[in-house]
Protein backbone atom coordinates (compact mmCIF):
# COMPACT_ATOMS: atom_id res chain seq x y z
CA UNK A 1 0.00 0.00 0.00
CA UNK A 2 1.86 3.57 -0.93
CA UNK A 3 -0.06 4.16 2.14
CA UNK A 4 0.43 8.00 3.70
CA UNK A 5 3.30 7.54 5.83
CA UNK A 6 3.24 10.69 7.87
CA UNK A 7 -0.37 11.73 8.28
CA UNK A 8 0.13 14.26 10.60
CA UNK A 9 -1.19 17.63 11.25
CA UNK A 10 0.84 19.92 14.24
CA UNK A 11 -1.41 20.44 17.14
CA UNK A 12 -0.96 24.13 16.91
CA UNK A 13 -2.28 24.13 13.09
CA UNK A 14 -5.20 22.05 13.55
CA UNK A 15 -6.15 24.44 16.60
CA UNK A 16 -5.99 27.41 14.34
CA UNK A 17 -7.35 25.38 11.29
CA UNK A 18 -10.07 24.47 13.60
CA UNK A 19 -10.88 28.35 14.85
CA UNK A 20 -10.58 30.28 11.97
CA UNK A 21 -13.35 27.70 10.65
CA UNK A 22 -15.31 28.50 13.35
CA UNK A 23 -16.09 31.65 12.24
CA UNK A 24 -16.65 30.73 8.61
CA UNK A 25 -12.83 31.21 7.64
CA UNK A 26 -10.37 28.75 5.74
CA UNK A 27 -6.60 28.93 6.31
CA UNK A 28 -6.29 30.17 2.55
CA UNK A 29 -9.14 32.96 2.64
CA UNK A 30 -12.40 30.73 1.04
CA UNK A 31 -15.65 30.18 2.38
CA UNK A 32 -16.68 26.78 3.19
CA UNK A 33 -17.70 26.40 -0.30
CA UNK A 34 -15.40 28.27 -2.23
CA UNK A 35 -13.81 25.85 -4.91
CA UNK A 36 -10.27 26.74 -5.53
CA UNK A 37 -8.52 28.15 -8.85
CA UNK A 38 -8.72 25.74 -11.50
CA UNK A 39 -6.72 25.75 -14.84
CA UNK A 40 -6.92 22.97 -17.47
CA UNK A 41 -4.00 22.64 -19.88
CA UNK A 42 -5.32 19.89 -22.88
CA UNK A 43 -2.91 18.73 -25.78
CA UNK A 44 -0.27 19.04 -23.94
CA UNK A 45 1.06 15.18 -24.58
CA UNK A 46 1.50 15.01 -28.43
CA UNK A 47 2.03 11.00 -28.28
CA UNK A 48 -1.22 10.73 -26.06
CA UNK A 49 -4.66 10.25 -28.27
CA UNK A 50 -5.97 12.29 -25.46
CA UNK A 51 -4.27 14.74 -22.61
CA UNK A 52 -5.09 17.20 -20.09
CA UNK A 53 -2.99 19.20 -16.88
CA UNK A 54 -5.64 20.05 -14.15
CA UNK A 55 -4.67 22.72 -11.49
CA UNK A 56 -6.84 22.97 -8.18
CA UNK A 57 -4.96 25.17 -6.43
CA UNK A 58 -1.71 24.22 -5.97
CA UNK A 59 -2.91 20.21 -6.80
CA UNK A 60 -1.93 19.44 -9.79
CA UNK A 61 -2.47 15.84 -11.92
CA UNK A 62 -2.41 14.81 -15.14
CA UNK A 63 -4.03 11.88 -17.16
CA UNK A 64 -3.42 10.63 -20.72
CA UNK A 65 -5.63 8.52 -23.22
CA UNK A 66 -3.83 5.72 -24.73
CA UNK A 67 -6.12 3.74 -27.17
CA UNK A 68 -5.00 0.55 -28.53
CA UNK A 69 -6.85 -1.86 -30.88
CA UNK A 70 -8.05 -5.46 -28.63
CA UNK A 71 -10.29 -7.87 -27.94
CA UNK A 72 -13.72 -7.24 -26.04
CA UNK A 73 -14.30 -8.48 -22.75
CA UNK A 74 -16.70 -11.97 -23.53
CA UNK A 75 -19.54 -10.16 -21.66
CA UNK A 76 -19.93 -6.97 -23.51
CA UNK A 77 -18.94 -8.24 -26.90
CA UNK A 78 -20.57 -5.09 -29.19
CA UNK A 79 -18.94 -2.68 -26.18
CA UNK A 80 -14.95 -1.39 -26.54
CA UNK A 81 -13.05 -1.27 -23.50
CA UNK A 82 -12.34 1.19 -20.48
CA UNK A 83 -9.87 0.91 -18.28
CA UNK A 84 -8.47 3.63 -16.04
CA UNK A 85 -6.17 3.59 -14.08
CA UNK A 86 -4.21 6.03 -11.16
CA UNK A 87 -1.20 6.41 -9.24
CA UNK A 88 -0.24 8.13 -6.72
CA UNK A 89 3.40 8.98 -7.19
CA UNK A 90 5.99 9.61 -4.76
CA UNK A 91 7.37 12.63 -6.72
CA UNK A 92 3.69 14.14 -5.57
CA UNK A 93 4.31 14.21 -1.93
CA UNK A 94 6.42 12.98 1.04
CA UNK A 95 3.76 10.77 2.25
CA UNK A 96 3.50 8.81 -1.13
CA UNK A 97 5.73 5.80 -1.32
CA UNK A 98 6.73 3.76 -3.91
CA UNK A 99 5.50 0.01 -4.61
CA UNK A 100 3.12 -1.14 -6.49
CA UNK A 101 -0.73 0.66 -6.44
CA UNK A 102 -2.07 0.35 -3.00
CA UNK A 103 -5.50 0.94 -1.73
CA UNK A 104 -6.03 4.65 -2.23
CA UNK A 105 -4.13 4.74 -5.72
CA UNK A 106 -7.18 1.98 -6.04
CA UNK A 107 -9.88 3.18 -4.50
CA UNK A 108 -9.29 6.72 -6.78
CA UNK A 109 -9.16 4.53 -10.01
CA UNK A 110 -12.21 2.75 -9.30
CA UNK A 111 -14.07 5.64 -8.23
CA UNK A 112 -13.02 8.00 -11.55
CA UNK A 113 -14.13 4.41 -13.81
CA UNK A 114 -17.80 4.18 -12.18
CA UNK A 115 -18.42 7.59 -12.87
CA UNK A 116 -17.33 7.69 -16.36
CA UNK A 117 -19.26 4.69 -16.88
CA UNK A 118 -22.59 6.05 -14.95
CA UNK A 119 -22.55 8.43 -17.16
CA UNK A 120 -21.57 6.81 -20.01
CA UNK A 121 -18.54 9.63 -20.75
CA UNK A 122 -17.05 7.35 -23.34
CA UNK A 123 -19.65 6.13 -25.72
CA UNK A 124 -18.12 2.30 -25.70
CA UNK A 125 -20.57 1.10 -27.96
CA UNK A 126 -19.72 3.22 -30.95
CA UNK A 127 -16.43 1.84 -30.52
CA UNK A 128 -16.71 -1.58 -31.89
CA UNK A 129 -14.71 -2.42 -34.84
CA UNK A 130 -15.41 -6.22 -35.56
CA UNK A 131 -18.21 -7.23 -33.56
CA UNK A 132 -17.45 -9.19 -31.27
CA UNK A 133 -13.72 -9.71 -32.23
CA UNK A 134 -12.09 -6.49 -32.55
CA UNK A 135 -12.90 -3.12 -30.62
CA UNK A 136 -11.01 -0.05 -29.69
CA UNK A 137 -9.60 0.09 -25.55
CA UNK A 138 -8.85 3.12 -24.04
CA UNK A 139 -6.92 3.37 -21.11
CA UNK A 140 -6.94 6.48 -19.11
CA UNK A 141 -3.71 6.70 -16.84
CA UNK A 142 -4.21 9.51 -14.34
CA UNK A 143 -0.63 10.54 -12.34
CA UNK A 144 -0.55 12.52 -9.36
CA UNK A 145 2.35 15.39 -9.80
CA UNK A 146 1.85 17.72 -6.82
CA UNK A 147 -0.96 16.62 -4.19
CA UNK A 148 -2.21 19.67 -1.91
CA UNK A 149 -5.47 18.31 -1.34
CA UNK A 150 -8.80 17.10 -3.30
CA UNK A 151 -7.43 14.45 -5.47
CA UNK A 152 -10.24 12.89 -6.62
CA UNK A 153 -11.67 16.04 -8.39
CA UNK A 154 -8.46 16.87 -9.86
CA UNK A 155 -8.26 13.49 -11.42
CA UNK A 156 -12.32 13.38 -12.31
CA UNK A 157 -11.01 16.76 -14.47
CA UNK A 158 -8.10 15.57 -15.86
CA UNK A 159 -9.70 12.38 -17.28
CA UNK A 160 -13.01 14.27 -18.09
CA UNK A 161 -10.49 17.13 -20.40
CA UNK A 162 -8.48 14.36 -21.60
CA UNK A 163 -11.53 12.42 -23.00
CA UNK A 164 -13.02 15.27 -24.24
CA UNK A 165 -10.10 16.18 -26.57
CA UNK A 166 -9.33 13.12 -27.40
CA UNK A 167 -8.77 11.84 -31.35
CA UNK A 168 -8.90 8.21 -32.71
CA UNK A 169 -7.26 7.43 -35.85
CA UNK A 170 -10.29 6.53 -38.72
CA UNK A 171 -10.18 3.04 -39.71
CA UNK A 172 -11.06 1.10 -43.06
CA UNK A 173 -12.57 -2.49 -42.27
CA UNK A 174 -12.01 -5.15 -45.02
CA UNK A 175 -12.97 -8.87 -43.57
CA UNK A 176 -11.02 -9.08 -40.63
CA UNK A 177 -8.57 -6.72 -41.46
CA UNK A 178 -8.43 -3.05 -39.76
CA UNK A 179 -6.00 -0.56 -41.60
CA UNK A 180 -5.87 2.71 -39.10
CA UNK A 181 -5.64 6.24 -41.55
CA UNK A 182 -3.95 9.15 -40.96
CA UNK A 183 -7.29 10.91 -40.33
CA UNK A 184 -8.48 11.57 -37.16
CA UNK A 185 -11.62 11.50 -35.57
CA UNK A 186 -13.17 12.93 -31.78
CA UNK A 187 -13.78 10.04 -29.32
CA UNK A 188 -17.27 9.96 -29.10
CA UNK A 189 -18.40 10.79 -25.55
CA UNK A 190 -21.94 10.73 -23.98
CA UNK A 191 -22.45 12.65 -20.83
CA UNK A 192 -19.82 14.72 -18.97
CA UNK A 193 -19.61 13.76 -15.14
CA UNK A 194 -18.02 16.35 -12.29
CA UNK A 195 -16.88 15.58 -9.77
CA UNK A 196 -16.82 17.54 -6.22
CA UNK A 197 -15.51 16.35 -3.15
CA UNK A 198 -16.36 17.93 0.02
CA UNK A 199 -14.80 16.84 3.80
CA UNK A 200 -16.71 17.12 7.04
CA UNK A 201 -14.80 18.83 10.27
CA UNK A 202 -16.60 18.53 13.23
CA UNK A 203 -19.67 19.67 11.83
CA UNK A 204 -19.14 21.63 8.91
CA UNK A 205 -18.43 20.99 5.29
CA UNK A 206 -15.79 22.03 3.20
CA UNK A 207 -16.23 22.22 -1.02
CA UNK A 208 -12.56 21.40 -2.62
CA UNK A 209 -10.47 20.26 0.56
CA UNK A 210 -6.78 21.23 1.02
CA UNK A 211 -4.23 18.78 1.81
CA UNK A 212 -4.42 20.18 5.97
CA UNK A 213 -8.54 20.03 5.64
CA UNK A 214 -8.18 16.47 4.71
CA UNK A 215 -5.84 15.73 7.73
CA UNK A 216 -8.36 17.20 9.37
CA UNK A 217 -11.55 15.92 8.02
CA UNK A 218 -13.81 13.22 9.81
CA UNK A 219 -14.88 11.95 6.98
CA UNK A 220 -15.15 12.56 2.27
CA UNK A 221 -17.86 12.72 0.45
CA UNK A 222 -17.42 12.75 -3.63
CA UNK A 223 -20.49 13.40 -5.54
CA UNK A 224 -20.31 12.75 -9.42
CA UNK A 225 -23.18 15.01 -11.28
CA UNK A 226 -23.68 15.40 -14.75
CA UNK A 227 -25.00 17.77 -16.48
CA UNK A 228 -28.84 17.23 -15.92
CA UNK A 229 -27.95 17.53 -12.12
CA UNK A 230 -28.20 13.69 -12.15
CA UNK A 231 -26.00 11.51 -9.65
CA UNK A 232 -23.73 9.55 -11.60
CA UNK A 233 -21.74 8.15 -8.84
CA UNK A 234 -21.34 8.30 -4.81
CA UNK A 235 -17.73 7.55 -2.59
CA UNK A 236 -18.01 8.42 1.23
CA UNK A 237 -14.53 7.69 2.89
CA UNK A 238 -12.91 8.73 5.89
CA UNK A 239 -12.85 7.62 9.72
CA UNK A 240 -15.83 8.71 10.72
CA UNK A 241 -19.62 9.24 9.91
CA UNK A 242 -22.29 11.81 8.13
CA UNK A 243 -26.02 12.52 9.31
CA UNK A 244 -28.05 11.54 6.42
CA UNK A 245 -29.03 15.12 6.51
CA UNK A 246 -25.47 16.18 5.78
CA UNK A 247 -24.90 13.84 3.24
CA UNK A 248 -28.40 15.55 1.32
CA UNK A 249 -27.31 18.94 2.44
CA UNK A 250 -23.18 18.22 0.73
CA UNK A 251 -25.59 16.53 -2.36
CA UNK A 252 -27.23 19.87 -2.65
CA UNK A 253 -23.98 22.03 -2.54
CA UNK A 254 -22.23 19.54 -4.85
CA UNK A 255 -24.34 19.53 -7.51
CA UNK A 256 -24.41 23.81 -7.58
CA UNK A 257 -20.56 23.37 -7.55
CA UNK A 258 -20.64 21.21 -10.41
CA UNK A 259 -22.74 23.74 -12.43
CA UNK A 260 -20.06 26.34 -12.38
CA UNK A 261 -17.09 23.54 -12.78
CA UNK A 262 -18.81 22.51 -15.75
CA UNK A 263 -18.60 26.02 -17.63
CA UNK A 264 -14.67 25.59 -17.85
CA UNK A 265 -14.54 22.31 -19.11
CA UNK A 266 -12.82 22.30 -22.57
CA UNK A 267 -14.79 22.24 -25.77
CA UNK A 268 -14.94 18.91 -27.42
CA UNK B 1 -28.67 3.31 -21.60
CA UNK B 2 -27.53 -0.46 -20.80
CA UNK B 3 -30.84 -2.80 -21.65
CA UNK B 4 -31.68 -5.41 -19.41
CA UNK B 5 -32.10 -9.15 -21.61
CA UNK B 6 -34.53 -10.18 -18.61
CA UNK B 7 -37.86 -8.66 -16.88
CA UNK B 8 -36.26 -7.52 -13.43
CA UNK B 9 -40.00 -6.33 -12.23
CA UNK B 10 -43.24 -8.01 -13.66
CA UNK B 11 -46.61 -6.77 -13.79
CA UNK B 12 -47.88 -7.25 -10.31
CA UNK B 13 -44.68 -4.98 -9.27
CA UNK B 14 -42.82 -8.15 -7.71
CA UNK B 15 -39.10 -8.91 -8.13
CA UNK B 16 -37.47 -11.59 -10.12
CA UNK B 17 -37.01 -13.38 -6.92
CA UNK B 18 -40.66 -12.63 -5.56
CA UNK B 19 -39.96 -9.76 -3.52
CA UNK B 20 -41.63 -6.76 -3.33
CA UNK B 21 -39.61 -3.37 -4.21
CA UNK B 22 -39.27 -2.75 -0.91
CA UNK B 23 -38.79 -6.15 0.95
CA UNK B 24 -35.53 -7.71 1.99
CA UNK B 25 -34.32 -10.72 1.37
CA UNK B 26 -34.32 -13.64 4.57
CA UNK B 27 -31.84 -12.58 6.32
CA UNK B 28 -30.01 -15.56 8.94
CA UNK B 29 -26.95 -14.32 11.73
CA UNK B 30 -25.16 -16.54 13.79
CA UNK B 31 -22.11 -15.32 16.42
CA UNK B 32 -19.31 -16.96 17.50
CA UNK B 33 -18.88 -19.56 14.83
CA UNK B 34 -15.19 -20.37 15.29
CA UNK B 35 -13.24 -21.45 17.85
CA UNK B 36 -9.89 -20.06 17.13
CA UNK B 37 -11.07 -16.69 16.23
CA UNK B 38 -11.63 -14.19 19.40
CA UNK B 39 -15.24 -13.03 17.46
CA UNK B 40 -16.76 -14.35 14.52
CA UNK B 41 -20.41 -14.52 12.86
CA UNK B 42 -21.67 -16.49 10.01
CA UNK B 43 -24.66 -14.31 7.85
CA UNK B 44 -26.48 -15.55 5.04
CA UNK B 45 -28.98 -12.90 3.46
CA UNK B 46 -30.56 -14.67 0.65
CA UNK B 47 -27.80 -16.57 -1.44
CA UNK B 48 -25.35 -14.93 0.08
CA UNK B 49 -23.46 -16.84 2.75
CA UNK B 50 -20.15 -15.05 4.23
CA UNK B 51 -18.43 -15.69 7.32
CA UNK B 52 -15.82 -13.22 9.16
CA UNK B 53 -13.36 -13.71 11.75
CA UNK B 54 -12.27 -11.22 14.50
CA UNK B 55 -8.83 -11.34 15.88
CA UNK B 56 -7.94 -8.81 18.80
CA UNK B 57 -6.81 -6.42 20.05
CA UNK B 58 -3.62 -8.39 19.70
CA UNK B 59 0.16 -7.54 18.80
CA UNK B 60 0.81 -5.73 15.90
CA UNK B 61 3.18 -6.88 12.93
CA UNK B 62 5.09 -5.66 11.42
CA UNK B 63 5.70 -3.57 14.32
CA UNK B 64 6.08 -0.68 12.95
CA UNK B 65 2.62 -0.49 11.94
CA UNK B 66 1.85 0.00 15.33
CA UNK B 67 -0.53 3.24 16.15
CA UNK B 68 0.78 5.39 19.47
CA UNK B 69 -2.58 6.79 20.23
CA UNK B 70 -5.25 3.94 18.86
CA UNK B 71 -5.59 -0.07 17.60
CA UNK B 72 -5.01 -0.34 14.24
CA UNK B 73 -7.72 -1.72 12.62
CA UNK B 74 -6.92 -3.94 9.36
CA UNK B 75 -9.61 -5.01 6.97
CA UNK B 76 -9.52 -7.97 4.58
CA UNK B 77 -12.47 -8.85 2.38
CA UNK B 78 -11.95 -11.92 0.03
CA UNK B 79 -14.06 -13.41 -2.21
CA UNK B 80 -13.87 -17.49 -2.69
CA UNK B 81 -13.23 -18.52 -6.02
CA UNK B 82 -16.10 -20.79 -6.25
CA UNK B 83 -18.25 -18.08 -4.51
CA UNK B 84 -19.30 -16.67 -7.56
CA UNK B 85 -20.27 -18.16 -11.38
CA UNK B 86 -17.20 -17.96 -13.03
CA UNK B 87 -13.70 -19.24 -11.00
CA UNK B 88 -12.34 -16.27 -9.42
CA UNK B 89 -8.49 -16.16 -8.88
CA UNK B 90 -7.62 -16.32 -5.34
CA UNK B 91 -5.51 -13.24 -5.54
CA UNK B 92 -7.16 -9.76 -4.27
CA UNK B 93 -8.51 -8.12 -7.29
CA UNK B 94 -8.57 -4.04 -7.78
CA UNK B 95 -12.06 -4.69 -6.68
CA UNK B 96 -11.62 -6.75 -3.34
CA UNK B 97 -8.48 -3.95 -2.14
CA UNK B 98 -11.10 -1.18 -2.54
CA UNK B 99 -14.09 -2.95 -0.89
CA UNK B 100 -11.82 -3.59 1.99
CA UNK B 101 -11.16 -0.18 2.72
CA UNK B 102 -14.27 1.18 2.64
CA UNK B 103 -15.94 -1.61 4.44
CA UNK B 104 -12.73 -0.97 7.09
CA UNK B 105 -14.08 2.37 7.12
CA UNK B 106 -17.69 1.91 7.66
CA UNK B 107 -16.86 -0.07 10.55
CA UNK B 108 -14.14 2.19 12.16
CA UNK B 109 -16.22 5.31 13.43
CA UNK B 110 -18.09 2.37 15.82
CA UNK B 111 -15.02 1.04 17.48
CA UNK B 112 -13.39 2.17 20.27
CA UNK B 113 -9.96 2.08 19.18
CA UNK B 114 -8.32 4.76 21.13
CA UNK B 115 -8.87 2.14 23.85
CA UNK B 116 -6.23 -0.24 22.46
CA UNK B 117 -3.02 1.63 21.62
CA UNK B 118 -0.82 -0.29 19.69
CA UNK B 119 -2.50 -3.26 19.03
CA UNK B 120 -4.01 -4.70 16.03
CA UNK B 121 -7.94 -5.33 15.46
CA UNK B 122 -7.85 -7.40 12.03
CA UNK B 123 -11.35 -8.15 10.65
CA UNK B 124 -11.14 -11.43 7.77
CA UNK B 125 -14.45 -11.25 5.58
CA UNK B 126 -14.97 -14.88 3.85
CA UNK B 127 -17.73 -14.67 1.26
CA UNK B 128 -18.53 -18.05 0.17
CA UNK B 129 -21.39 -17.49 -1.77
CA UNK B 130 -22.12 -14.11 -3.37
CA UNK B 131 -25.16 -13.42 -5.48
CA UNK B 132 -25.00 -9.06 -4.66
CA UNK B 133 -24.88 -7.23 -1.75
CA UNK B 134 -21.60 -8.92 -0.53
CA UNK B 135 -20.39 -5.69 0.96
CA UNK B 136 -23.25 -4.78 2.79
CA UNK B 137 -23.74 -8.21 4.23
CA UNK B 138 -19.84 -8.33 5.53
CA UNK B 139 -20.63 -5.10 7.24
CA UNK B 140 -23.69 -6.27 8.84
CA UNK B 141 -21.67 -9.45 10.09
CA UNK B 142 -18.32 -8.12 10.87
CA UNK B 143 -20.09 -5.84 13.33
CA UNK B 144 -21.65 -8.65 14.86
CA UNK B 145 -18.10 -10.38 14.99
CA UNK B 146 -16.76 -7.67 16.44
CA UNK B 147 -19.23 -7.23 18.72
CA UNK B 148 -18.51 -11.21 19.82
CA UNK B 149 -14.85 -10.29 20.24
CA UNK B 150 -16.06 -7.94 23.43
CA UNK B 151 -14.57 -5.11 21.49
CA UNK B 152 -16.10 -1.93 22.88
CA UNK B 153 -18.29 -0.30 20.42
CA UNK B 154 -20.35 2.97 19.91
CA UNK B 155 -22.87 1.30 17.92
CA UNK B 156 -23.21 -1.74 15.88
CA UNK B 157 -23.17 -1.32 12.30
CA UNK B 158 -25.50 -2.15 9.68
CA UNK B 159 -25.52 -1.96 6.27
CA UNK B 160 -28.05 -2.51 3.30
CA UNK B 161 -27.94 -2.13 -0.50
CA UNK B 162 -30.64 0.25 -2.30
CA UNK B 163 -30.73 -0.15 -6.36
CA UNK B 164 -32.94 1.14 -9.06
CA UNK B 165 -34.50 -1.56 -11.33
CA UNK B 166 -36.64 -0.62 -13.88
CA UNK B 167 -36.61 3.02 -12.89
CA UNK B 168 -38.12 2.34 -9.24
CA UNK B 169 -36.02 2.39 -6.43
CA UNK B 170 -35.49 -1.53 -4.39
CA UNK B 171 -33.98 -2.51 -1.46
CA UNK B 172 -31.51 -5.63 -0.96
CA UNK B 173 -30.19 -6.06 -4.75
CA UNK B 174 -30.03 -9.43 -5.73
CA UNK B 175 -26.96 -10.74 -8.57
CA UNK B 176 -29.31 -10.20 -11.40
CA UNK B 177 -30.58 -6.87 -10.09
CA UNK B 178 -27.07 -5.69 -9.56
CA UNK B 179 -25.76 -6.98 -13.24
CA UNK B 180 -28.77 -6.00 -15.05
CA UNK B 181 -30.51 -2.71 -13.38
CA UNK B 182 -29.73 0.61 -13.26
CA UNK B 183 -27.88 1.52 -10.00
CA UNK B 184 -26.61 0.50 -6.80
CA UNK B 185 -26.32 2.64 -3.35
CA UNK B 186 -24.96 0.28 -0.50
CA UNK B 187 -24.96 2.09 2.57
CA UNK B 188 -24.05 1.67 6.05
CA UNK B 189 -25.47 2.85 9.44
CA UNK B 190 -24.59 3.08 12.91
CA UNK B 191 -28.53 2.86 13.87
CA UNK B 192 -28.99 3.65 17.30
CA UNK B 193 -26.51 6.88 16.53
CA UNK B 194 -27.91 7.44 13.26
CA UNK B 195 -24.57 7.96 11.66
CA UNK B 196 -23.81 7.16 7.70
CA UNK B 197 -20.70 5.43 8.07
CA UNK B 198 -20.57 4.09 4.16
CA UNK B 199 -22.13 5.42 1.12
CA UNK B 200 -21.46 4.43 -2.27
CA UNK B 201 -23.17 4.62 -5.61
CA UNK B 202 -22.79 3.81 -9.28
CA UNK B 203 -25.49 3.99 -11.98
CA UNK B 204 -27.31 7.87 -12.17
CA UNK B 205 -30.03 9.03 -9.40
CA UNK B 206 -31.21 12.37 -8.83
CA UNK B 207 -31.30 14.18 -5.36
CA UNK B 208 -34.56 13.22 -4.84
CA UNK B 209 -33.50 9.66 -5.25
CA UNK B 210 -30.95 10.29 -2.49
CA UNK B 211 -33.52 11.18 -0.12
CA UNK B 212 -35.88 8.54 -1.40
CA UNK B 213 -33.01 5.74 -0.55
CA UNK B 214 -32.27 6.70 2.96
CA UNK B 215 -35.87 6.52 3.94
CA UNK B 216 -36.04 2.82 2.41
CA UNK B 217 -32.77 1.97 3.99
CA UNK B 218 -33.29 3.04 7.36
CA UNK B 219 -36.78 0.55 7.78
CA UNK B 220 -34.38 -2.46 6.22
CA UNK B 221 -31.34 -1.37 8.55
CA UNK B 222 -34.47 -1.22 11.27
CA UNK B 223 -35.16 -4.95 10.53
CA UNK B 224 -31.79 -6.29 10.40
CA UNK B 225 -30.30 -4.61 13.27
CA UNK B 226 -32.95 -6.33 15.25
CA UNK B 227 -31.23 -9.68 13.82
CA UNK B 228 -27.82 -8.49 14.81
CA UNK B 229 -29.07 -8.02 18.44
CA UNK B 230 -30.49 -11.11 18.26
CA UNK B 231 -27.90 -12.93 16.88
CA UNK B 232 -25.58 -11.56 19.54
CA UNK B 233 -28.06 -12.51 22.32
CA UNK B 234 -28.79 -16.55 21.39
CA UNK B 235 -25.17 -16.99 21.82
CA UNK B 236 -25.65 -15.91 25.38
CA UNK B 237 -28.91 -17.97 25.81
CA UNK B 238 -26.83 -20.77 24.83
CA UNK B 239 -23.99 -20.10 27.47
CA UNK B 240 -26.76 -19.78 29.99
CA UNK B 241 -28.72 -23.76 29.26
CA UNK B 242 -25.11 -25.09 29.22
CA UNK B 243 -24.78 -23.62 32.35
CA UNK B 244 -27.22 -25.07 34.12
CA UNK B 245 -26.24 -28.51 33.20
Amino acid sequence: MSSKASEVLSLLKRDVLLGNLKRGERLDGRGPEDYREIKIETGIIGKAEGSALVHIGDTKVIAGVKAEIGTPFPDTPNQGVQIVNAELIPLASPIFEPGPPGEDDIELARVIDRGLRSAETIRLDELVLIPGKKVWTIFIDIYSLDYNGNLFDASGLAALSALLTTNLKKTEITGENIILKEEEQPLPVGRKPVYVTLVKIEDILLVDPSYEEELLADARITFIVDESDNICGIQKGGKKGFKPSEILKAADIAIETATKLRKILPST
Amino acid sequence: MKISPIKLIDENGRRIDGRLPHEIRKVKIESGVLKNADGSAYIELGNNKIIVAVYGPREVYPKHQALADRALLRCRYSMAPFSVEERKTPSPTRREIELSKVIREALEPAIFLEEYPRTAIDVFIEVLEADGGTRTASITAASVALADAGIPMRDLVTAIAIGKVEGLLVVDLNGLEDQYGEGDMPIAMMPQLGYVTLFQADGRFTAEELKEAFKLANDAIKKIYEEQKQALKRKYLKVAEIGEI
